[in-house]
């Protein structure tokens, strides 16, 4: 055969044979891509199927143990999911939402408020590390670029390194970086610090806590978390009318730091909040970690101190905490725990602009936008609009006043009437 | 043993520009069929021989002035990136700090005017979306078809390189172009930083400082990683070519499917298939300047790479091992 022909000799072979052999050829690419895809459809299976074996646990000792936790060091890598059903404006809205975001001009694109509120969407990677009450550092990280807060003793920074920008603060600012830092997660950890309380202690406090705002709380099985062994400590609303199925947080086995914090929505679907670790270290982080100084050239923006205080610690910790917290006038909470939901009144044009709240600020064609995002509801209060997303309902009355929380829109109804 | 086979060793041993004119001159004889027998040659004569046609491919290849172009055009970008950051910033301004986003503009650009080694990272960004990966399809789609097209493919199997080494010969000096280039990139942009702006420490985008050893370090390893991150569409490029008897048509495909897929990754109602796109996980690179290094994406890079490398490369090799050469 003369060497520039097919490798196949195809010559004394029948045609039917010669084409047999040429898809046979095919098989190859074909077989790697199928390998490929069964491997790479298969090993999540298989790494998430064989929850761990540990022994049982009752939730007032897996409280306690959370409790008791002395994790102070360690280091890993976050993911948090948000989807709170929100209609998706990009950026512009957040912005409009987020204190600093867009009008305040004298503010840098490194300001800490800004850039977590961008956290109340979409999925962001997250790294944390921590070294004591002293040392913490939260990245974020994006495309080719990252977002640090650092807390290093008296100083806390902001360095945001698509735009080369620096934040400073004085430890006025540490209230603020703390919570941001710590996140819903870690919240277990300062507990026992701020109260005097021992484990066990503040584990029956806590259960009786849970009793008292009807909430069931129970160990259900476990979870390997970050390739660690963990216990799943769900919490449930006893209540009718609250949109949060349950929450379900991880525990790790021999550390009892929560590893993992899920919250469903009682409508079913995906999670509204899923933060978790990926990758987690109890090991002391190396002190570089904790190190910025600004490089030559970066901008830096110095905090004033005393205006950052106050203002800071509700936009950066969860979702909503901030929101029910920032207290315009006239707020007042109806009912208690799960249901409960916050009545304030709207002061003029502020806080959600609707045509329905008389505002004149808002151009007719904005607030029949906004009214299409809501549905329009009738009760003995009157008339009003309900907004919906998956976690939270806020009731705007026509008369201005607003009822927001974490329940259905059948029990905003029923606390609007409640409240004529 | 077949009179090419003996020609054609002494062409490889002897160097690599004979191998076409050898495999030229015998091949009017091999064409009137002599009975070549499955007589296998030792196989350090073999390896010689691959290293031979390697060696000629490599000096074909970048001795042709179109291959010089690309590697001009690729060598100007930092140079370009360079002076307009330096114009830009000579009143004491800075990139990129206007936006509310922090600006437009590959990523890095912003310390680009405090430390001159960011403009390999910048330079890297801003190449790696479209001007390297277009290289690489010209150099890959006409592999094949060019030789093809010019009437030379059958002359190189006629020469006993065998369709699965040729392929193979192919393949290497196509990746050996995504390394060239890659390194032509970011020598151009280190020597334009260099010149342009300060040198020194290097604050890594998590805040923290590294030393500029180290970060010359990093930036190379970077280069690495895109020339990698190219492996995927060398393959589709030499997939594509052994389709077509035509370079042109090959080198069009090859960079057609390049800009569909970019458009494809930037749709976000299509998210379910992104993570499977080569260029999905490019920008990656940047991870590596994170401290400590981010690998989750890197490896899902090099993964999907290899991966991609794997069904195109032996698509390749089932298409080209059984077609027919016509010319």
């Amino acid at each position: 055969m003369a060497p520039y022909e097919p490798e196949q000799d195809t010559t004394e072979a029948d045609e039917l044979s010669a084409g047999r052999r040429k898809a046979a050829r095919y098989v190859v690419p074909l077989a790697v891509a199928g390998v490929a895809a069964a491997t790479i459809g298969l090993v999540p299976a298989l790494a998430t199927s064989g929850d761990p074996d540990l022994p049982k646990i009752t939730a007032q000792e897996l409280i306690e143990k959370i409790a008791a936790s002395d994790t102070e060091q360690l280091s890993g890598t976050v993911k948090i999911s948000t989807d709170l059903g929100l209609p998706s404006f990009g950026s512009g809205l957040t912005g409009g939402f987020a204190p600093g975001g867009g009008d305040e001009g004298g503010k840098g694109a490194a300001d800490p408020s800004a850039k977590l509120m961008e956290l109340a969407s979409g999925t962001h990677t997250l790294r944390i590390a921590a070294d004591g009450p002293d040392k913490q550092k939260l990245s974020v990280l994006d495309d080719a670029a990252e977002y640090s807060l650092i807390h290093n003793g008296d100083d806390v920074w902001a360095y945001d390194s698509a735009s080369n920008e620096a934040y400073h603060a004085k430890d006025g600012g540490r209230a603020g970086a703390d919570k941001s830092h710590r996140g819903g997660k870690g919240a277990g950890k300062d507990l026992p610090k701020e109260l005097p309380a021992t484990p066990k202690e503040f584990a029956e406090q806590a259960l009786k806590a849970a009793e008292k705002s009807s909430t069931s709380v129970e160990v259900d099985g476990s979870a390997q978390v970050a390739g660690r062994d963990a216990y799943r400590l769900v919490l449930k609303p006893k209540d009718s009318g609250s949109t949060v199925g349950q929450i379900t947080i991880a525990v790790d086995e021999k550390t009892g730091t929560p590893l993992k914090f899920t919250l469903s929505p009682a409508g079913g679907g995906s999670a509204v909040v899923d933060a978790g670790f990926t990758k987690v270290d109890f090991g002391k982080p190396s002190a570089a970690t904790f190190d910025f100084k600004p490089a030559k050239g970066t901008k830096v923006t110095e905090e004033d101190g005393k205006d950052g205080r106050s203002g800071r610690p509700g936009h950066s910790g969860e979702d909503f905490e901030g929101f029910k917290g920032e207290g315009p006038e006239g707020l007042n909470v109806i009912g208690d725990g799960w249901t409960s939901i916050a009545e304030l009144k709207l002061p003029g044009g502020q806080g959600l602009p609707t045509s329905a709240a008389g505002s004149d600020e808002v151009p007719q064609e904005a607030a029949k936008f906004l009214d299409s995002l809501g549905d329009k509801v009738n009760g003995d209060f009157g008339s009003g609009t309900v907004f919906k997303t998956r976690l939270i309902n806020a009731l705007v009355t026509d008369d201005g006043k607003v009822y927001v929380g974490a329940v259905t829109k059948d029990a905003l109804v029923k606390a609007a009437n409640a409240a004529q | 043993m077949s009179r090419a086979e003996v020609t054609a060793g002494a062409a490889g041993a002897s160097g690599a520009d004979g191998v076409r004119a050898a495999t030229a001159a015998t091949a009017k004889e091999t064409d009137t069929g002599h009975p070549a027998g499955p007589g296998s040659p030792p196989r350090p004569v073999r390896l010689a021989w691959t290293l031979g046609l390697l060696r000629s491919e490599l000096s074909i290849t970048f001795r042709r002035w179109r291959t010089l172009a690309l590697l001009a055009v690729l060598a100007a970008v930092p140079v370009l990136v360079g002076i307009a950051v330096k114009i830009e910033t000579g009143d004491g301004g800075s990139v990129g700090g206007g936006g509310p986003d922090g600006g437009g503009g590959p990523a890095f650009i912003a310390q680009v005017t405090n430390n001159g080694l960011f403009l390999v990272f910048t330079a890297l960004a801003a190449t790696l979306p479209f001007f390297l990966p277009m290289a690489i399809g010209v150099v890959a789609g006409d592999a094949i078809a060019g030789e093809a097209s010019a009437g030379t493919l059958r002359y190189l199997l006629v020469a006993p390189a065998g369709r699965t080494r040729l392929l193979l010969v192919k393949y290497a000096t196509a990746l050996t172009f995504c390394l060239v280039a890659t390194l032509v990139v970011a020598a151009s942009a280190l020597a334009v930083g260099a010149l342009l702006f300060p040198l020194g420490e290097v604050t890594t985008i998590s805040g923290t400082r590294i030393s500029f050893s180290d970060g010359l370090l990093r930036a190379l390893l970077i280069a690495l990683v895109v020339a990698a991150s190219l492996i995927g569409v060398s393959a589709l490029g030499l997939f594509v070519s052994t389709m077509t008897s035509s370079g042109i048509a090959a080198m069009a495909t090859t960079v057609g499917l390049l800009i569909t897929v970019q458009i494809l990754d930037q749709i976000p109602q299509l998210h379910a298939i992104h993570p499977y796109l080569f260029s999905h996980y490019w920008l990656s690179f940047a991870d590596l300047m994170r401290d400590p290094v981010y690998w989750d994406d890197l490896v899902k890079n090099l993964g999907l790479q290899a991966l991609y490398a794997g069904v195109f490369g032996s698509a390749a090799w089932a298409r080209f091992g059984v077609k027919d050469i016509a010319s």
